[in-house]
């Protein structure tokens, strides 16, 4: 995966757009916050999501507990 | 035998301009993405013959350089060829450190030839293990926009893409056509009446008119 490296911790942009998500954001509003593409950040929230680090309600994505553990 | 029966006895798909663009996920230098990630914004997919060649290399500066002003236009940048992922990242880290230019946009390790297949970008006439060089403008709704097809002697022209995105741009928020030779400020052409009536109303309207079918306008 290349938001999660092989040793479980984020790569960097992952780890910019999970924090990012702890206002909860859709992923225009993430992009626009941290400044990556919309493409990658839509890339990353699947990945997250994948990862059960990420949730979404309607297009609007938060983190998720054991998100919450890979950032604090 | 019809042209689409055809193409799939050849195991070819070729994309028409018009509708949608073939929907794909793929390994990138930038994780693995999807068409429907690009959903938005417009997108360059463009292929290339093999990482580390020189005209490909002269090709990868030319669009890095236009990357800036692509953006500024809404415009993402994604480049494919049948090479790995650890080829395509080899290259574009020799090309900052030979050239001084860095990669910013994703490239398509498609080793098992998926999307060059989905997007017809292997031409056998010219090479079957490599794609040719290809341009797919899609818009922002996922719709094929513009193909251009360059052969592997031959790279294309930065100015020209840039051309041509301004031109499908300045047609889709006008609803007007580019002449040739276009250049972004130009005069564009009124698409043509389609009746006798309109044909005589619009020598009046004021645009500059060799014809009642050639007829220009400042925009």
């Amino acid at each position: 995966m290349a938001c999660i490296n092989p040793d479980g911790t984020l790569t960097k942009p992952a780890q910019t757009i999970l924090r990012a998500m702890q206002h909860t954001a859709g992923a225009e509003d993430l992009a626009k916050a941290t400044g990556f593409p919309l493409y990658r950040v839509r890339s990353v929230i699947r990945e997250l999501m994948e990862a059960g680090l990420a949730v979404e309600n309607d297009q609007q994505y938060a983190v998720s507990e054991a998100g919450m553990k890979k950032i604090f | 035998m019809s042209e689409h029966l055809s193409s799939e006895c050849s195991g070819v798909s070729l994309p028409r301009l018009g509708a949608p663009a073939p929907a794909f996920e793929a390994v990138t230098t930038h994780g693995v993405v999807r068409l429907e990630d690009f959903k938005g914004g417009w997108l360059i997919l463009f292929s290339h013959p093999a990482d580390f060649t020189p005209v490909c290399t002269t090709e990868f500066v030319g669009f890095a350089e236009i990357h800036g002003e692509l953006r500024s236009r809404n415009v993402e940048l994604m480049g494919l060829s049948i090479d790995s992922v650890y080829s395509h990242i080899a290259w574009v880290r020799n090309i900052e450190e030979k050239f001084g230019v860095k990669i910013n946009f994703p490239v398509i390790a498609d080793l098992n030839k998926e999307v060059a297949s989905l997007y017809g970008m292997i031409m056998p006439g010219e090479s079957k293990t490599e794609t040719t060089r290809c341009v797919f403008i899609i818009d922002p709704n996922g719709i094929l926009r513009a193909m251009v097809y360059y052969p592997l002697t031959t790279g294309r022209n930065m100015q020209e893409i840039l051309r041509l995105i301004d031109a499908l741009q300045t047609s889709d928020k006008h609803k007007v056509a580019t002449p040739a030779n276009w250049q972004s400020g130009d005069p564009v052409i009124v698409p043509p009446p389609n009746t006798q009536e309109m044909a005589e109303e619009r020598l009046g309207e004021g645009f500059e008119c060799k014809d009642w079918y050639f007829c220009k306008k400042k925009i």
